[in-house]
């Protein structure tokens, strides 16, 4: 079986890798291109573990093929903070303790960066709505959704 | 001397011959062990096994040098775990 | 030392974990995101059956496809003979975890492993898989513990004769077990009670649903080395048990704790890590294996579903008089629910004089049930709250006097035996008739309930060393892996004990090889145990630093004083000298007697017991059924809490888990014995647009057991939610909703009923 050739944008930088068709992109982005911040959870969509953004949408890359990414920009979540300069959501996800095994985080802050991204003042239902495709089992959520209104206040400028 | 007390059901009592409190004359945890041992053969070994014991109302596994008082209530309970 | 009344500067501070960057920038590596050179993929054959004698295993077509490597079955491991084993939630016997790992002659639940095979990828070994022929002939099934109980039932194990009745049966059948706890005389305490009020209760097994998958990576050298990295809630239970599975001396087997991705008591087990070993050794490749999502659900260990039934006996005045209770515990293919801590903590807060508690393990063809947050209390007092609740109405008193009037205290004697001592439960009663939330004023048509919850907590083995780096920093390792944020509390234990800022330590984990022996990060043992090893540990060093400057001021050690970090002359007597830091006195490392560390192994002993409550407002649609949680708190004893946050988040997150618990998770099965809804669409977890904050309120008795008072705090939460849910929905509707879970169908239809 010969693989297909994929020329596409991993934050931010050119990329090309060699995959099968029916890889999907998280199975990609770890076995083949070798970034294992996104997890599988369910493989089903399910748990939002491997979340990633494709052109800034957010998608649970279990369910793309990585032959989809090409000509496309993916944001994963190694691609969040800039160089040792933790994103704001990063720190304050760090700050309001807002992980305890740390699994479901990278997806968290993937889909919390997409909100933030369209939405930068959510009110808590919207942050609530927005964050159910995200499986935590740690926390509750209670100090996640802290965290996420906190970073959106930070992002505007609001507080630091 | 301190009393033992079996609360945790016929498994032990079997091996009492349905006794539920007695005393022993023991110091120690491990001196109870041996104790309850040659006492009542099967029951030393089934403790150190698969139970704890509360001594006068900590739960103590596997503490062969825990001190017992002569006033000391021991009671036999199955051993715990956790989440 | 005991720094319970010492004024604490680091203790009881929310720092940023040490592990947080790794965890918030994808770098920290969990169980499956170990690679290996050459490595190969290996996958379970499971069975399709609920139950059925296996007639033939026929790998030969596998074994010839181009890629495969290894293919094993049960033949490949040693026969283990019957030797019982304390894991995670109780006794267990070995020869039931080899089955249970690779079936031996039966299958027993749907989903059981019985062959695996390696190949080069992982399309190629689901292929060999789907080549493994096996001939089954199927037997008749049983799932739900009350028809498993029957004497008709299917009997999963012929050599199964029931323990704890006398005299033995003749026959088998599927309870393993009996067990009684009596305390007082029951007959007379319902004898003398005015009011009598009894129920039957069930509940669904549950799964603790970590997000993380069970995964390893395991390679076997020909000189009979093992190295598996792995998460786990124990890498030294690995070893331990895959040593024991496989035959192998544990110095020939180095486990390498990985990140571990939620357990809650499900990964104080193994499934795959001896499968991985024996085709590592069958194929000479490392070999890489991961759950899917449905093998997590059909084969590793949910909690029990459960039969109960409650009689409470009480005076007009709310004296609880007598209390029975009857309980049947599902234990999954093998012996060993949680019966006995089931048995053990329904009554436990109470100070009743005559109670009697009957428990049943039963096995049933379902995957054998690990240890999940507290086993078996929650359970227990799904059903004894919810009575209680119901006495309390039928009295006419307020649900949280009666409790008040019937508290356990400090000498009160549980009906299993120990006196209780050294607990804060009045303290938690305080703080709950004290919140507004008890006193907050009911929107029209909601409700609330109250429940309450007991833990035992434990102690056991744990081992820590402390080096001080040669700059003056410090290392902190355990053998405790961390699953909440542990590695934030044992360095700041140390930094108090050091007197230094916590950024100056940095808290690991070490392999098998690499630190003493450690029991699983479990039973909310790790804060007070490993906690209490750091801290020894930590003082040693100490001693040695006051050492060191003794030696490089030549003054006798008695003369010197560590405080704030630094070493001081005790005194004027002592000398005039500046005092001197850990990078000053590490930095005389080499002249003062070498590298400055400790190690410090122990069994600790006096984990102190946890108690909470447990407000919750619910709203129930009645178009639909559906409960929404609209305000809850929790409140808790939580000794001393370390790092606040992490307690708080503890506690979150078990009464999340409990309100899935309550309202929308079960596993349900066809009448092939076959689950229905493995994967996380239709096994329904709570997600965020499910829940408003939750409200956690530390109460702290400090446990003097604890160098700093600290307490186990992780099991307690899981265990009111299911009744203070029930309790609230009674509250709102009317309606007692005895089975669990309370989702939209049932309460619908229990509405439509009461019409």
């Amino acid at each position: 079986m010969s693989k297909s050739h994929v020329t596409t944008t991993i934050n931010g930088e050119a990329a090309e890798f060699l995959c099968e068709t029916q890889q999907t992109l998280l199975d990609v982005l770890r076995d083949v291109v070798g970034l294992t911040g996104a997890k599988e959870g369910c493989a089903s969509g399910d748990c939002g573990a491997c979340s990633v953004l494709i052109d800034g949408t957010l998608v649970c890359s279990c369910l793309v093929l990585g032959v989809e990414a090409e000509g496309k920009s993916i944001t994963t979540i190694e691609g969040i903070a800039q160089g040792d300069h933790l994103h704001p959501i990063q720190q304050k996800f760090l700050e309001h303790a807002a992980l305890q095994c740390g699994f479901c985080t990278p997806g968290l802050i993937v889909a919390t960066k997409a909100l933030l991204d369209e939405n930068p003042n959510p009110t808590e239902t919207e942050a609530r709505y927005w964050l159910a495709g995200n499986l935590c089992r740690c926390t509750g959520y209670d100090k996640v959704i802290r965290a996420v209104m906190d970073a959106a206040a930070v992002m505007r400028g609001e507080t630091v | 001397m301190p009393k033992v007390v079996l609360s945790s059901g016929s498994a032990s009592l079997e091996l009492t011959g349905g006794v539920t409190a007695f005393e022993v004359e023991a110091t120690s945890f491990r001196r109870l062990i041996l104790e309850l041992e040659a006492r009542f053969p099967g029951l030393g070994h089934q403790v150190e096994e698969s139970m704890a014991v509360a001594i006068d109302g900590e739960i103590f596994q596997d503490a062969y040098g825990v001190e017992l008082r002569p006033e000391s209530e021991i009671v036999l309970i199955p051993k715990i775990g956790g989440g | 030392m005991n720094y319970i009344s010492s004024d604490l500067k680091v203790v009881g501070t929310r720092p940023i974990r040490p592990d947080g960057v790794d965890k918030v920038t994808g770098r920290a590596l969990f169980s499956a995101d170990t690679r290996s050179a050459g490595m190969i993929w290996g996958k379970i054959k499971r069975s399709p059956h609920a139950h059925a004698r296996i007639v033939s295993i026929d790998t030969s077509k596998a074994e010839a496809l181009p890629g495969v490597r290894a293919v094993v079955t049960s033949a490949d491991f040693p026969e283990i003979s019957s030797e019982m084993a304390f894991v995670g939630e109780g006794p267990m016997n070995f020869r039931d975890l080899s089955d249970n790992i690779m079936a031996r002659g039966k299958v027993l639940y749907e989903g059981h492993a019985l062959a695996a095979v390696a190949a080069t990828t992982q399309a190629i070994a689901d292929e060999a898989i789907a080549l493994i022929d096996v001939v089954y002939e199927v037997l008749p099934h049983v799932i739900d513990v009350d028809e498993a109980m029957r004497v008709d039932a299917p009997v999963l194990h012929a050599d199964m004769f029931t323990t704890g009745v006398n005299p033995k049966p003749a026959t088998p059948s599927n309870i393993a077990k009996v067990v009684t706890f009596k305390k007082g005389d029951i007959d007379a305490g319902f004898a003398a009670a005015e009011v009598i009020f009894e129920d039957s209760y069930t509940t669904k097994p549950v799964h603790q649903a970590y997000i993380e998958p069970h995964a390893c990576l395991a390679t076997y050298n020909p000189d009979g080395q093992v190295t598996i990295h792995a998460s786990s809630q124990g890498h030294f239970m690995i070893r331990a048990y895959t040593a024991k599975l496989l035959g192998i001396d544990m110095a020939n087997i180095r486990v390498n704790p990985a990140e571990i991705g939620g357990g809650f008591g499900g990964k104080t087990l193994i499934y795959l890590e001896p499968v991985a070993v024996a085709l590592s050794r069958k194929s000479g490749k490392p070999v890489k294996m991961q759950m899917t999502r449905e093998d997590v659900f059909r084969a590793s260990g949910p909690t029990s579903g459960a039969s109960v039934t409650v009689k409470l006996g009480a005076k007009k005045d709310g004296t609880i008089v007598a209390a029975q209770q009857v309980l049947k515990f599902q234990a999954g293919a093998y012996a060993g629910s949680p019966i006995g801590p089931g048995c053990m903590c329904g009554f436990a807060m109470y100070d009743i004089e005559n109670i009697d508690v009957l428990g049943y393990d039963v096995v049933s063809n379902r995957p054998k049930v690990a240890a999940y947050r507290a086993p078996g209390a929650p359970i227990s007092s799904f059903a004894v709250e919810c009575a209680v609740d119901d006495l309390a109405r039928m009295l006419g008193m307020d649900p949280l006097a009666l409790r008040e009037k019937n508290a356990a205290v400090n000498g009160t004697k549980t009906h299993y035996g120990p006196t209780h001592a050294n607990i804060g439960y009045t303290q938690v009663l305080e703080a709950t008739r004290a919140h507004p939330h008890w006193k907050a004023p009911l929107a029209e048509g909601h409700g609330r309930g109250l429940a309450v919850g007991f833990w035992f907590n434990i102690g056991g083995e744990s081992s820590a060393t402390v080096h001080v780096n040669e700059d003056g920093s410090v290392v902190v390792a355990t053998g405790s892996p961390d699953v909440g944020g542990s590695r934030a509390s044992m360095g700041m234990m140390a930094a108090e004990v050091l007197g230094i800022d916590i950024s100056k330590v940095r808290a690991t984990i070490a392999d098998t090889a690499s630190i003493g022996y450690t029991f699983v990060t479990g039973g909310s043992r790790v804060t007070f145990a490993t906690g209490m090893a750091v801290t020894q540990a930590t003082e040693k060093v100490v001693e040695q630093l006051k050492a060191r400057a003794a030696q490089t001021w030549d003054i006798p050690v008695d003369a010197v004083e560590w405080r704030d970090g630094k070493a001081y002359p005790a005194g004027t007597n002592a000398g005039a000298f500046e005092p001197l830091d850990l990078a000053a006195i590490a930095l005389k490392q080499a002249r003062t007697g070498g590298p400055i560390n400790s190690e410090v192994s122990i069994n600790a002993q006096g984990a102190g017991a946890g108690f909470g409550a447990h407000i919750c407002d619910v709203a129930v649609d009645k178009e639909t059924g559906k409960v929404e949680i609209i305000r809850y708190t929790a409140i808790q004893d939580v000794g001393k809490a370390i790092h606040p946050s992490y307690v708080e988040g503890q506690i979150q997150g078990g009464a999340v888990q409990g309100i899935g618990w309550a309202l929308s998770e079960e596993y349900i099965y066809n009448d092939k014995g076959l689950m229905e809804n493995p994967g996380f669409l239709d096994y329904r977890c709570p997600v965020a647009s499910d829940l408003p904050m939750i409200e956690a309120v530390l109460v702290e008795v400090p446990n003097p057991r604890h160098p700093f008072g600290a307490r186990g705090v992780g099991e307690v939460p899981i265990i009111p939610p299911m009744a203070a849910i029930s309790n609230a929905i009674k509250g709102a509707t009317g309606l007692r909703m005895p089975d669990l879970p309370m989702s939209p169908p049932k309460v619908r239809a229990a509405m439509d009923a009461a019409l």
